[in-house]
């Protein structure tokens, strides 16, 4: 059960020292009763006292870090169902299936199709991070020659292998990057368990049922692995989404710890062939409890649905996203082009650069730095005023860099007209309208 | 040990809303659980596909597959008979873009005659989307209601600045359901049922429209939007938020560069068509995960995979 703040503060010390970086031992404990804090930063603390906290306080879920180097990737983590509770950690992952009986040319192609799908998204990196590796039974040599193969593609693995002989073999080339053994089954639990702890390395838990996956899950946890992913992998779509939640709902609500573990969907198992429906259920599976997708693609489509969704589900409700400010040439403008401003919340650059561009007439959009707020509460937080337009029009050396002197305001700031005027001699300022769906006709008009 | 999960079914649903008559009149909402956890409580209503087409026609519509699927049809009402064949269609959408007085400017007298051959055409529910433009939409919707009297349709939307004109004809006098359009705010989705049930429409009447966009552009608000209307609705048992939610995907999904991008400009993207379809699968996907009771679509690879994916978690 979760602890109190004045639970916790009975087992403090109560001197105030300052040294776990909290004001007072009061608020230190309130922190630690949140999850803000591990109760180890208070130094003060007896053993006993720590043992039957850290226990409490510990995160209901935990985190599990995966991979090594530039692969390296964290899991799970969350402390809420919602978004809107709080907010959510760690994004989903997705994976890309290999099989150890496919023929060296399709590996080569799918690992080159993967590679292909990678680019930035508002300051994200968006790309394939996993590639799960199938074993198809056909001896471990042919498994080891695929893990080598996808060892040096750069990305993070998850061993899909239920023999822990094959298991062990491939782990022996690839332990260093962290990979994932994914398998563990009632009928292999010991040998597959001594595999991962041997190697180090996270164990990905499976079972024909939700009953099956607890108790291998509690029978693990009895010889002392607690560095677990669980697979919620299930005969079809429907199983396989009731137990990604009832792991999760068990969990987060329901306290469970022995559910406080990242989770596998496999949609290429449970959607074989239809990318279409792999999209649609790793969608459903970003909203609802998927730690790792497992799809058998990501084309470029699929790609920019799906990332794009996980980027807006997993941002902070209380940080906003925000663009780089700057000049964004679009449809091709060039020095002599109209200018047109906004603000950095990336929202509003979307749907005001998404308009322009449907408009196929050329504007140099200029983002300013407005903390990534939206028009109207920048301008009413004075983060969008005459001065702060003059500093960015000084610092991104607008003057020099675009010779149009024409510039276009959004339409609720209307009444900064003339105090921009007045900073910006020499420009022409027009008010645009107030709402982006109306920027295709302003723009079309003003141009003609 | 085996596992015994904790059941999550509430004492309160939402509201089953008809639309249509007949045959195919469907029922949306009355389920007690969140969306699709029919592990809790078992769903009744499954969520339903509309399918939207545009007054303009053919016109404007640049995805091959779509263009495919129409082919030979004439008018608007050749497209509405084509797309109740369309599989994992219940209702139809008919959007009248044409009457933007900013576009077009179709009189309301020609989209009253449109909706009414539609109407006389195919026997799926109705449902009508305005131009977004309030005195426009108002009139038109108020027109349309008394002209397809006793066909139980759906206007979408009211909203806040023109909900007495349109809840008073389509929900009141005409006796059609009403959309509830607010803007990714679950204060303004009650405000505005509250104010629609002042005016006497009955909440067995009202659908919400609590706000849409494509996914990557800013779904985290419709998304959290949806999490937390439902929540209100089941958990808290708020009646001015147990409607049904009806959202509109491919007006938002087929608007965005990634489905607009011609290959030309960005030829690593791939197809068109297929870009397209993914984005409409992922949104529509997402907003019923989310709790929409309807999505409104248009690409027939789209709605069949979004039909096969309902049909897979029911």
């Amino acid at each position: 059960m979760a602890l109190k703040g004045l639970d916790i503060f009975k087992l403090t010390p109560k001197k105030n020292c300052k040294e776990c970086g909290s004001p007072t031992c009061m608020a230190f404990s309130m922190k630690v009763a949140s999850g803000a804090l591990p109760i180890e930063k208070c130094p003060y603390m007896s053993a006993d006292a720590l043992a039957t906290l850290s226990e409490a306080t510990a995160p209901l879920m935990k985190t599990i870090e995966v991979g090594a180097g530039d692969c390296a990737h964290k899991l799970g983590g969350e402390t809420v169902l919602f978004r809107h509770e709080k907010t959510l950690v760690n994004r989903n992952l997705f994976a890309v299936t290999l099989d150890s009986d496919m023929d060296d040319a399709a590996v080569d192609a799918k690992l080159e199709a993967i590679k292909k799908v990678d680019y930035e998204r508002i300051g994200e990196r968006e790309y394939v991070e996993f590639l799960f590796l199938n074993y198809a039974g056909n001896g471990a040599d042919a498994y080891v020659a695929l893990v080598k193969k996808a060892a040096e593609a750069q990305r993070a693995l998850v061993l899909n292998c239920a023999d822990a002989d094959v298991a062990k073999a491939a782990l022996d080339i690839c332990k260093a990057g962290k990979p994932i053994l994914n398998g563990a089954n009632k009928d292999n639990l010991e040998a597959m368990n001594a595999a991962a702890t041997g190697a180090g390395v996270t164990l990905g838990v499976c079972g024909a049922d939700m009953n099956e996956i607890y108790d291998n899950i509690k029978a693990l946890e009895g010889k002392g692995n607690k560095n677990l992913v669980i697979d919620c992998t299930g005969a079809d779509a429907k199983q396989t989404f009731a137990n990604a939640v009832m792991v999760r709902r068990g969990n987060l609500k329901d306290q469970d710890r022995s559910l406080g573990y990242p989770s596998i969907v496999n949609l290429a198992r449970i959607a074989a062939g239809d990318l279409h429906m792999q999209t649609a259920l790793a969608a459903a599976f970003t909203l609802r409890y998927g730690s790792i997708i497992v799809m058998e693609n990501m084309t470029y489509a699929e790609a920019l649905a799906l990332y794009g969704l996980r980027q807006n589900i997993f941002t902070d409700p209380q940080k906003p996203m925000k663009v780089e400010p700057g000049i964004y040439a679009l449809n091709g403008a060039d020095e002599n082009s109209v200018c047109s401003l906004t603000v950095d919340f990336a929202l509003t650059y979307f749907l005001v650069s998404g308009e322009y561009e449907r408009s196929k007439c050329p504007v140099n959009l200029l983002i300013t730095d407005a903390s990534g707020m939206s028009v109207l509460t920048a301008w009413a937080a004075g983060k969008f005023s005459a001065g702060t337009i003059k500093k960015f029009f000084d610092e991104a050396d607008i003057e020099n860099k675009i010779k149009s002197r024409t510039l276009i305001i959004p339409g609720k700031v209307a009444v900064m007209k003339g105090e921009i005027e007045a900073k910006l001699p020499g420009w022409n300022v027009v008010v645009g309208p107030m709402e982006a769906v109306q920027l295709v006709k302003f723009i079309k008009d003003f141009s003609a | 040990m085996a596992f015994t999960p904790k059941k999550q079914a509430f004492n309160a649903r939402i509201n089953a809303v008809t639309l249509g008559t007949g045959d195919k009149s469907i029922v949306i909402g009355g389920e007690n659980v969140l969306p699709f956890y029919t592990f809790d409580a078992p769903i009744e209503n499954k969520p339903k596909i509309a399918i939207e087409i545009s007054d303009k026609g053919l016109a404007g519509i640049v995805s091959p597959g779509l263009l495919k699927f129409y082919e030979g049809c004439e008018t608007v009402v050749d497209m509405a008979k084509k797309a109740e064949t369309m599989e994992g269609a219940s209702a139809i959408c008919l959007h009248f873009e044409s009457a933007d007085p900013n576009g077009d400017n179709t009189s309301v007298a020609d989209c009253v005659a449109v909706a009414k051959a539609v109407a006389e055409a195919v026997s799926m529910p109705i449902i009508v989307m305005g131009c977004k433009n309030i005195e426009k939409d108002a009139e038109l919707f108020s027109a349309i209601s008394e002209a397809l009297q006793g066909k139980n349709i759906l206007v979408l939307s009211s909203r806040e600045e023109n909900y007495k004109t349109v809840g008073a004809s389509a929900g009141l006098a005409y006796n059609q359901k009403v959309g509830a359009e607010s803007a990714v705010d679950i204060n303004l989705a009650k405000q505005l049922n509250v104010l629609l049930s002042q005016l006497g429409v009955p909440a067995q009447s009202v659908c919400m429209n609590v706000g849409s966009s494509a996914a990557g552009y800013g779904f985290e608000y419709l998304s959290s939007t949806l999490d937390r209307v439902k929540a209100a609705a089941l958990a808290q048992s708020d009646a001015q938020l147990q409607m049904p939610i009806v959202t509109p995907i491919s007006p938002e999904t087929w608007g965005v560069k990634e489905s607009m991008s011609p290959e030309e400009e960005s030829p690593e993207w791939g197809p068109l068509d297929e870009r397209g379809i993914e984005m409409e699968v992922c949104t529509a996907s997402a907003c019923l995960v989310g709790g929409s009771n309807l999505v409104i679509m248009k690409h027939p690879a789209a709605v069949a995979t979004i039909a096969k994916f309902i049909d897979s978690l029911m």
